[in-house]
């Protein structure tokens, strides 16, 4: 379903570097990706919306989002994208966060029950909790009903509780909406939980079975 | 003693007229400054600072210059006008605008480019165009800084001295605004006139800054 094999200059701690990645993943796929902060996997989702630009080429579907000179524009992509910072729309509520999206009222109001921010449809979105806005985030990056839903260390400020709590909406809404999904994390617990396959970014991707995560990073 | 309010109004109208065409014109200005990589970038910039730094005689001068029926621009220019622009009121507005242009582009710039980056970039996975984005995502959260341009370029419009006078000269009811009859009051040595001018200015500079700090105020005390 997705097809990518790209490389991108990058600046890491320890200077430049050049990040590759090679990968296939099938329709309906749950693909976390682990590795070193500035490792680049913050820019692998980055370039695969078509936020940053890279070398080489990203198929999804027969449809080309990126090759050689051509790059298919943000708006055309159609993912859905969560930001480490929610990146809200400060200035609507949380119905109209939704709604900007995709006039689909129906759709709206079911993804605010999904994700338990129904009660707060009306509420100006400066005066959420982080916990919150994160189910926002969430609800709002489905509401174009993408092929590709893109998360960036979604359970990053949130309680343990809270993590497992939206887990279990995310792996709801993976499964409900039928996305592909690739999610950026620190988290043993949440790749083991919801991965089918993990991608450990170290300029090179290589994939590794949620079930030998520990034999890696434990070794 | 009768005021002659005549100058007040004319300054009044230069300054809403300058502070709604600039608006119109810099606000895709500033949203493109905000946004752009463009190499042409700081030259456009610097353009648009030279009126902070240039003294108004030099702007003046070659307004003059090129509003001349001498030149091929002044000859186009009073051809769109219908009538030869130095000292004449569309003169001074033309004048006006370039002036206070800074004071218009750069608070909205600064609004723009302390938007999260990343709110722009959701509008755009939103499928939405840059235009989509800017009129409905960046302009509504920068309420403080439209206010802060808006008023900030009326005020400076209206405290406008040097460069009106080059243009405009002191004609009654056409060019002969606040400031500049404040000038010809003190020439003329009536002081008392003044006096009372004076007064009246500086109590409107005063509250009209009044009102852009206490709106940022509010603002910051609501949202942090």
């Amino acid at each position: 379903m997705l097809h990518i094999d790209i490389k991108k200059r990058l600046f890491g701690s320890e200077g430049e570097f050049t990040l590759r990645l090679k990968q296939d993943v099938n329709r309906g796929d749950f693909i976390v990706i682990m590795g070193e902060s500035g490792s680049g996997k913050t820019t692998l989702l980055r370039i695969v919306a078509g936020l940053e630009r890279a070398e080489g080429e990203i198929f999804v579907d027969e449809e080309v989002w990126l090759e050689r000179r051509f790059s298919l524009p943000i708006q055309k992509r159609n993912v859905g994208f969560v930001f480490q910072d929610y990146a809200l729309f400060d200035n609507m509520s949380v119905k109209e966060n939704l709604l900007f999206v995709n006039p689909d009222d129906s759709l709206a109001r079911r993804l605010m029950e999904m994700t338990g921010i129904a009660g707060l449809s009306s509420r100006n979105v400066r005066r959420l909790s982080g916990g919150q806005k994160q189910r926002v985030a969430l609800a709002r990056a489905l509401m174009r009903r993408p092929k590709l839903l893109l998360m960036d260390e979604p359970f990053s400020a949130l309680d343990p509780r809270m993590r497992k709590d939206l887990r279990e909406k995310i792996r709801r809404l993976h499964a409900e909406f039928g996305t592909t999904t690739l999610m950026v994390s620190h988290d043993i617990i949440e790749a083991k939980h919801l991965a089918d396959s993990v991608w450990f970014v170290d300029k090179k991707v290589e994939p590794v079975a949620p079930d030998s995560l520990e034999k890696l990073l434990y070794a | 003693m009768s005021i002659d309010w005549t100058p007040f109004i004319l300054s009044f109208k230069l300054a809403s007229l300058t502070t709604l065409i600039l608006f119109l014109l810099a606000v895709p200005l500033a949203w493109w400054l905000s946004q752009s990589k463009h190499f042409l970038k700081p030259l456009v910039e610097t353009v648009t600072a030279l009126p902070l730094v240039l003294p108004p005689s030099v702007l003046g001068f070659y307004l003059l210059w090129g509003f001349s029926t001498d030149t091929a621009v002044g000859r186009f220019l009073s051809d769109i006008f219908g009538h030869a622009l130095p000292f004449s009121f569309t003169g001074i507005l033309i004048a006006s605008c370039l002036y206070s242009l800074p004071f218009m582009v750069q608070p909205l710039q600064n609004g723009f480019a302390s938007l999260n980056p990343h709110m722009i970039e959701a509008s755009y996975l939103a499928g939405k165009t840059q235009f989509q984005t800017a009129w409905r995502v960046a302009i509504p959260n920068i309420k403080p800084a439209l206010a802060t341009a808006i008023i900030i370029t009326f005020a400076h419009t209206v405290g406008e001295f040097g460069v009106v006078l080059m243009v405009g000269g002191a004609i009654p009811e056409k060019t002969r605004v606040a400031s500049v009859a404040i000038y010809d009051l003190v020439e003329q040595m009536d002081y008392a006139s003044a006096h009372l001018y004076s007064a009246i200015l500086l109590a409107l500079s005063f509250f009209v800054l009044m009102a852009v700090y206490g709106i940022n105020h509010a603002h910051t005390k609501r949202f942090g």
